[in-house]
Formats: C-alpha cells, structure tokens, sequence
C-alpha cells in the first residue's frame, strides 16, 4: 500500500500541529508537533495509550475540542488546499461531514435516543446537502445498505435502542459515509464491541473504503486492531510522535524503545501454545477444592404489559457447573450478554441465584444472617472491571484498603494501620499514599488498590471481573504479574472473567467459554486453545484481532448475524446443553 | 475513653478542621457570604441595641402632612411605613421572625425531606412505594391551601407557622435525595461495599450520606429564601406571624400597595430577603467545595 499511496493524492496534511490544554496549573501541550500525510484510500492508525493526545489530535482536526478549555495552538492542518486551523465556527460546520466525518466509540451516546435511525440519517444528509427529502430519504437508504444492515427498510423506522451496539455503529458509519467525505476519522471504533461484532465493523470499514476510496485515520489503542487495519502507523506518546512508519516494519523491527515495549506488552493469543501452565499450587487437586459450583442458574424476571405481570425472563445463567482448586485461576470468556458476570455476582451473592455452591467444601446457603454472610464473604472477594468506580471517590485509600477488616472486625487502632501499610506494600504502593483520595492515582495503581482491599481479608478465591480490562497494555501486564505473584505466594484461586480471549490464555490454568447463559466449552488452557472443539470456540478465537500485520488476513471469516438474546417468553425454557468428555476432563457441548 | 485518648484525638482532628475554616476563608465569595450572614444574625441577635426605635411605634412626625410615608432620609434613615414607623428598625426586628422561619423551617423541612428521600431511594420496595406516593400527594396538594388549613387548625404564632412551613416544604427536597440515592446505590462502589459484607448503616452513612450533601446544601440554601416568602404570603393572608411583629414578608405585603409611590417599602426588605438566601447560598457552595475531597488538588 505504501508505494500506492505515494503516488496517490494527498488529502489531508498536517503540519506541527500543536493543541494546548489549560489546566490550573498554567497550560499543558497535549498535542506536540505533531506532522503527517494523509493520502487517498490511505489507513493511517494513531496507536498509543491513554493520554498520550490520540484523541485530542482527532479533535484538533475536526475542530471539536472543548473551546476555550483547549485549542489549537500552533501549525496547520490542510484539507487539499484549504487551511482548517482558524476557520470560523460556521466555516468549520460545513467542512465537518461534507470532507471530514468522525465515528465515535460509543455509538448510543452519538445517537439521539429520540429520533428514528432514519429521521437522524435524513438530517445527516440535508444538514450538507441541498436535496430534496425524498432524494435525502433515498440516499440514507442507500447508506444504510451500504453498511449492510440486514432489513434496512425496517431499521429506518427504528430508535437507536432497538438496535444492539454493533449495528448502532453501522448506523454511525452510514451517517458519517453519507456525505462521501473524503476523510473519515474513527476514535476507537470498534472498543465497546464484542469481538466477533468488532471483526464485521472492520471488515466493513475495510470493504467501504476499497468502494470509496476514503481516506481513514484510526485511532486505537489496541494493537491487534492497528496489526490489521493499517497501511502507516503512528505511535504517540505524550503529545509527541514516537515512530512514524509503515506497518509491516514497524511491527517487525519497531525502530523506537516505547513501541517495542508497547508490542511486547500486548498479550498475543496463541503465545502460549505449547506450553503448560506453571504448577498448580497445591499437590492433590480433588482435597484442595476452594470452590465447588453446580448447576448455578440466575433468571431474572422482565414485567410488562398493564399489570406489570412478569411477561418474561432473562435466562441470564442456566445451570452452570465448575470448579476451582487452591492456586488455580480458571478465565471465564464469553461474548457481553453471556452471563460471565452474573456468575461473578451470583458467587458474591449480589444477585439472587439458584443451585449449589460450597467454598471450601462448605454450602453457602442464602445467608439468613449477617453474620453467616460475612464468614462467607471472607472466603470469596472480588476485583471489579472499572477501579475508579469501585473506590468511593470521597475516601482516602487508607479508609478503603482497611475498611473490611473494620467491616469483618479484624483489626482496629494501630493494629489496622499496619495491617493495610502492610497491604500497601505487597500490591507495591508506599504507605505514605494511603492518606490520598483515589482520584490521585493512576488506572493502574487504583486497580492495586482495589486489589490490595481484595486481599485485606486474605481470601481464598477472588473473582476478578474484567479487572485488567479497562487498563493501557503496559499496565495491564503488571497488573497481571502482581496477580500471579500474588497467587504463587499465597496459593489464591482466581475466577478470571474477562472477553479478551489473549489475556485469558496468558493467565489461565483452565478456561471455560460461555455462550447465551451456558457453559459450551471447558478444559486446560492447551486444551481449550490449541484445539478448540465448539464452533463457538473457534469463532471467537477466528475473530480476535492478531497483532501481527504479518498475519493479516484478507477477509476476516465471520459470519454475520448478531448474538442470540437471552431474553425468553415466560414459560419457554432454554436447552440445557449435554456434555461430551473428550478426555481429560475437555468438556464439550454437544450440538 | 480515657482524658489521653481525647486529647490525642483532638489533636489529630484539629489540624484538619482548622485547614477546612482557612480554605473557606480564602475564598472571597466565602469571606462575603460569612460577612452577610454574620451581619443579618447579629442585628436579630442584639435588635433592641441596634434598632434606633422601637418597631411598633408610630411616630406622628413619620408621615408627611398628606399622610404618605417618607422617603429614606437623616431620621428615618430607611425611611417609614404607612403606619409612621421607622422601617430600618422594623427590618432589624424583622430579620429575627425571618431567621427562625429560613433557619428552623427550612431546616426541619431539609431534614425530614433527605430522611425520606434517603431511605425511599436506598430500600426500594414497599418503603419506597408508601414514602413516595405520599410524598407526590402532598407534591400534588396545593401547599398554599394545605398551609391555610395547618394554621387554621392552630391558633397561629410564630413557632406554629415555622412548623406549617417546614411540613409544606419537605416534599421537593424528598424528591431530589430520593432521585440521588437510588443512582448512587447503583453505583459499583456501592456494590463493592456490599460485596466485602458492609451493613446497610455503613452504606447509608459513611459511603451514601457524605454524596448527598452538596445536593442537600446547595438546595437547603435555596429553600430559605423560598420559605421567607411563604412566610410572607400567610402573613398577608392573615395566618402568618401576627402584626404587629415585623417579619420581612409582612412588610412587603402591608405596604405593597404604595408600590408606585413609595417603592422603597418593598424594594428594602425585598433586598434584605435577597441578602439572606444569598449569604447563605454562597457559603453553602463554598462548603460543598471545601469539603469533597474529590476537589483537592483541582483548584
């Protein structure tokens, strides 16, 4: 591609570009210097980690950012021959969906939750063109087929809540491709979705632009994703170009120090082909069972109608059955919607449940009392996805660390203090940090704290729910070893839920794969992931993306279609799954 | 707890509030709010030292020969009333009715409101069910006509009307704290309390309550003026505090009708129910400031 592209027209070229933030504390460049060609038919991906201005060169471009909080502060940004920098607010309208289109992350939130998808795609297209309405009607359709949406007719008449989160982001693509701008940017595009829905809004953007021609600039954090997409990469990092270069070399041989530790840090799915996990802690495996769970079933009840009767039901898990020995860390991988985290909530008993589950070959029954509840809870702690969220912003670290050791009245007066420095220390934090509130810190170091407060009970299995998922891959790979130590050191059982099939694979002792409620795949990570049995398995694993431009495939083989609803009319059950064992405990649902 | 133990933890707590007082005081909208409240409060508190007359006497000398009230002037300072009586000293004895009615009233009707919103938000259910229909009832109610119907009940004084006021007003502030709630139980910090085993009283006071506050100061502070105005208006339907005990409202009231030809009658109290709600709104929104940590650092 890079030899087409330079002899392929320039579209958009930006020149030291340079956008300043004003912070309290006098002004900060958060776009430094930053140059580049834009060319026809060109994919650039700006690859970094949070903060280091991807975003907010998206927005300089597009001349979003939030006025006068932020602004461009130096350099041009030529459209053609047009200069975009110091453009009036009604000029910068027209340029805005006409040249430059713009897809964000979450499509919901782009979309107004009250106008239909084709009402707000007519708008899309009057708001730049003088057309008739039925020519704007004619051509949203167009659109609309044009991202290959199935029954499009139908999806006109829609609100943005009717659809899932794969098809809003069609509906976004058909808006911004609407107007046939000649630049299309994408601020992670496709992070809120799930892999296999991930893999067709690729595959789409890439069919799009072999169609039109357009020039895309993708902005991603995700390695996998820019291995695939891109023809140039541009690694940023505080404000600033790290590396600038073509794909294929980049990934080989990445000329500058933060882009070679950024590729090592990406968990690479089938890394750990052929190895076997490091030891099980505990020699005997049946007598050290931590967590013994049988036919866990979570329904959740859906009223409606005049009476507000219940209509129906979310079989959100149905009879789900496993165990976890000391020292073990079993990955739960499924698709959002499959009931991997209602597990997670049922074992804590946040959600009410049926079946049986024993920890430490104990029944839990529904605790009737607090105090029976809270014996339970020492045994069993979780580590939730978003940090920030789980830590109450009004406490200092300190508080919350030892907060369940005052909960569970374990320590108090000078016995706790030493007891959460203690904790401070293992999940490698000073003691001196602990007077701080959490919005002090970094992702990375408020996820060790919730861990540090996970641990403050000394459990013995901690259910860690997309823990690492919201963390830049440098820190996700500490995080990742700080789990491991931790496990090695004091023999912890972790229930691993997380939808990156990678950094399950790079943890896990054994793996289970959910699919709609149910578990369709389970056995040892060499099992599991060098010879997957269930279609579902291997449609998963066909669908992550591979950082590995090398490895780039031409099409990715997924099939359409969406991810079957949960959601059952009352009275309808779901198929429970019958298992077959393929030897040594590789279970497969059979189909 | 033995005297050691005390001293030691006033030692340690000290430091802190005092930081709290400085960082309030370093604001200038803070220091002028203080100011206002510190100047209102303390003509109420020490009214008969202050006042240059006595509020109720009408003075033969205050009314022009037409029988019209004077304007602000060297004896009058602010001024009189229909009656000939010396304004400015009606306005300070004034701020003493007025002060209770924003400061009790407003007070009880805060409390009460945050309770049931709180609790309504937190336990879901048929606690919710009950407080809040019966909070949308008295929503619905006309609160003029449940006022009039409280005060004809009892025989009004000055405590009944704050008690009438305060059972009018809870009802908004219910709403806003119930609304709040139910979002922050739904908080994952919330469920992440409720995972490690903390009880609901460790929920609702340490991790619910401290969120609440700033909605509850800043719409708390709103409610005094709102509530020094209902006082005014059951004043001048004549179940409000009795003439001839100025409160600011009934100031307003009696003399509205020389609107045109003597507008400081109503504009001088009517500033003075501005200077109030204002002291008080300013302070509470530097508070709400200086006390979330969330904020350190940010400014």
């Amino acid at each position: 591609m890079s030899a087409a592209s330079t002899t392929a027209k320039t579209v958009l070229s930006v020149r030291e570009l340079k956008t300043a933030v004003a912070t309290p504390n006098g002004q900060k460049i958060v776009v430094d210097g930053l140059s580049f060609d834009l060319h026809e038919g060109e994919t650039i991906c700006i690859a970094g980690e949070s903060g280091s201005g991807k975003s907010m060169t998206a927005l300089s471009i597009m001349g979003l950012l939030p006025e006068p909080m932020a602004r461009v502060a130096g350099g041009s940004i030529h459209l053609g021959e047009r200069e975009l920098t110091g453009l009036r607010e009604s000029e910068m309208r027209s340029v805005r969906g006409d040249d430059i289109a713009m897809i964000f992350q979450e499509p919901m939130t782009s979309l107004n939750p009250v106008l239909t998808i084709g009402r707000q795609l007519r708008e899309a297209v009057l708001a730049h063109e003088s057309v008739s309405r039925r020519e704007a009607d004619r051509r949203a359709l167009d659109a609309m087929k044009a991202v290959r949406l199935s029954e499009p007719e139908r999806r006109m008449t829609q609100y943005p809540h009717e659809l899932s989160g794969g098809m809003r982001q069609r509906v976004m693509i058909a808006m911004a491709l609407a107007c046939h701008p000649k630049v299309l940017i994408a601020d992670e595009p496709t992070t809120a979705l799930d892999v296999t829905i991930q893999a067709q809004i690729l595959q789409l953007m890439r069919d799009l632009q072999k169609e039109t021609g357009t020039a895309i600039i993708l902005i991603t954090h995700d390695m996998g994703v820019v291995a695939e997409m891109a023809d140039r990469v541009i690694v940023m990092q505080h404000g600033k170009i790290v590396e600038d270069n073509d794909v294929l070399p980049l990934f080989e041989n990445p000329r500058d120090p933060y882009t070679a530790e950024l590729l090592a840090a990406v968990p690479k799915l089938g890394a750990m082909a052929g190895k076997d996990p490091a030891n099980v802690h505990a020699g005997d495996m049946l007598s050290a069972k931590v967590l013994e769970v049988d036919d866990l079933t979570v329904r959740f009840d859906l009223k409606g109608g005049v009476l507000n009767r219940v209509v129906s039901r979310v079989h959100a898990v149905e009879g789900v059955s496993f165990e976890l020995a000391r020292g073990e860390t079993l990955g739960l991988v499924g698709e959002s919607g499959c009931g991997k985290s209602t597990i997670g909530k049922a074992l804590m008993n946040l959600v009410p449940w049926e079946g049986s589950i024993r920890v430490s070959g104990e029944h839990v029954v529904k605790a009737k009392t607090a105090a029976a509840d809270r014996a339970y809870r020492r045994n069993l702690q979780m580590v939730f996805q978003d940090p920030y969220a789980s830590l109450d912003p009004r406490m200092t670290v300190g508080d919350l660390v030892g907060e369940p050791l005052i909960i569970h009245g374990l320590a108090k007066g000078q016995e706790l203090q030493d007891r959460v420095a203690g904790l401070f220390h293992r999940v490698g934090l000073t003691p001196d940090q602990m007077r701080r509130h959490p919005h002090e810190f970094s992702g990375g170091q408020r996820q060790r704290i919730c861990i540090a407060r996970a641990l403050a009970l000394s459990p013995k299995v901690i259910i860690a729910d997309e823990s690492v998922s919201a963390l830049d891959v440098s820190v996700q790979a500490q995080v990742l070893d700080l789990l491991k130590e931790l496990q090695e050191e004091m023999g912890l059982a972790y229930l691993f839920i997380s939808h990156d099939m990678a950094v399950v694979e790079q943890v896990s002792h054994r793996v289970a794969v959910m699919y709609i409620g149910q578990i369709v795949e389970m056995g040892t990570r060499r099992q599991i992931f060098e010879n997957p049995q269930h279609p579902y398995t291997r449609k998963l694993m066909k669908a992550v993306p591979i950082p590995d431009p090398a490895l780039r495939r031409g099409v990715f083989e997924v099939p359409s279609g969406e991810i079957p609803s949960p959601i059952m009319p009352l009275g309808h059950d779901v198929e429970r799954v019958q298992f077959l064992d393929l030897g040594d405990r590789h279970l497969v649902a059979q189909s | 707890m033995s005297v050691s133990e005390t001293v030691v933890q006033q030692a340690v707590v000290e430091p802190q509030e005092r930081s709290v007082l400085r960082r309030l005081l370093a604001r200038k909208l803070a220091l002028f709010a203080l100011v206002l409240i510190v100047v209102i409060v303390g003509a109420a508190l020490f009214a008969p030292l202050v006042a240059p007359f006595d509020p109720n006497e009408q003075f033969f000398e205050g009314l022009t020969l037409e029988g019209a009230p004077l304007p602000p002037g060297a004896e009058f300072w602010l001024g009189t009333d229909l009656l000939g009586r010396d304004l400015l000293s009606r306005l300070i004895y004034g701020a003493q009715t007025s002060l209770i009615i924003g400061i009790v009233a407003n007070g009880i009707a805060v409390a009460v409101g945050a309770l049931v919103g709180i609790l309504a938000g937190f336990f879901r259910g048929w606690v919710e069910t009950i407080l809040m229909r019966f909070t949308d009832l008295m929503m619905a109610f006309p609160a003029l006509l449940l006022a009039i119907t409280l005060a004809a009940l009892f025989r009004p004084s000055l405590w009944i009307v704050a008690m009438v006021i305060a059972m009018v007003n809870w009802v908004q502030m219910a709403r806003v704290v119930y609304t709040e709630t139910r979002s922050l139980s739904e908080r994952e910090f919330i469920v992440a309390e409720r995972s490690m085993g903390a009880g609901t009283f460790r929920i609702l006071f340490k991790h619910i309550l401290p969120h609440l506050l700033s909605s509850i100061v800043v719409f708390g502070t709103l409610g005094i003026s709102t509530t020094v105005l209902l006082e005014a208006t059951l004043s001048y339907l004549g179940i409000g505090v009795q003439p001839p005990t100025p409160s600011w409202g009934n100031i307003i009231y009696e003399n509205q009708t020389y609107f045109t030809s003597a507008p400081w009658l109503v504009f001088i109290p009517g500033i003075a129910i501005i200077a109030l709600a204002l002291g008080f709104n300013l302070l509470g929104d530097a508070l709400r400031e200086v006390l979330d940590p969330t904020q350190k650092g940010r400014h």
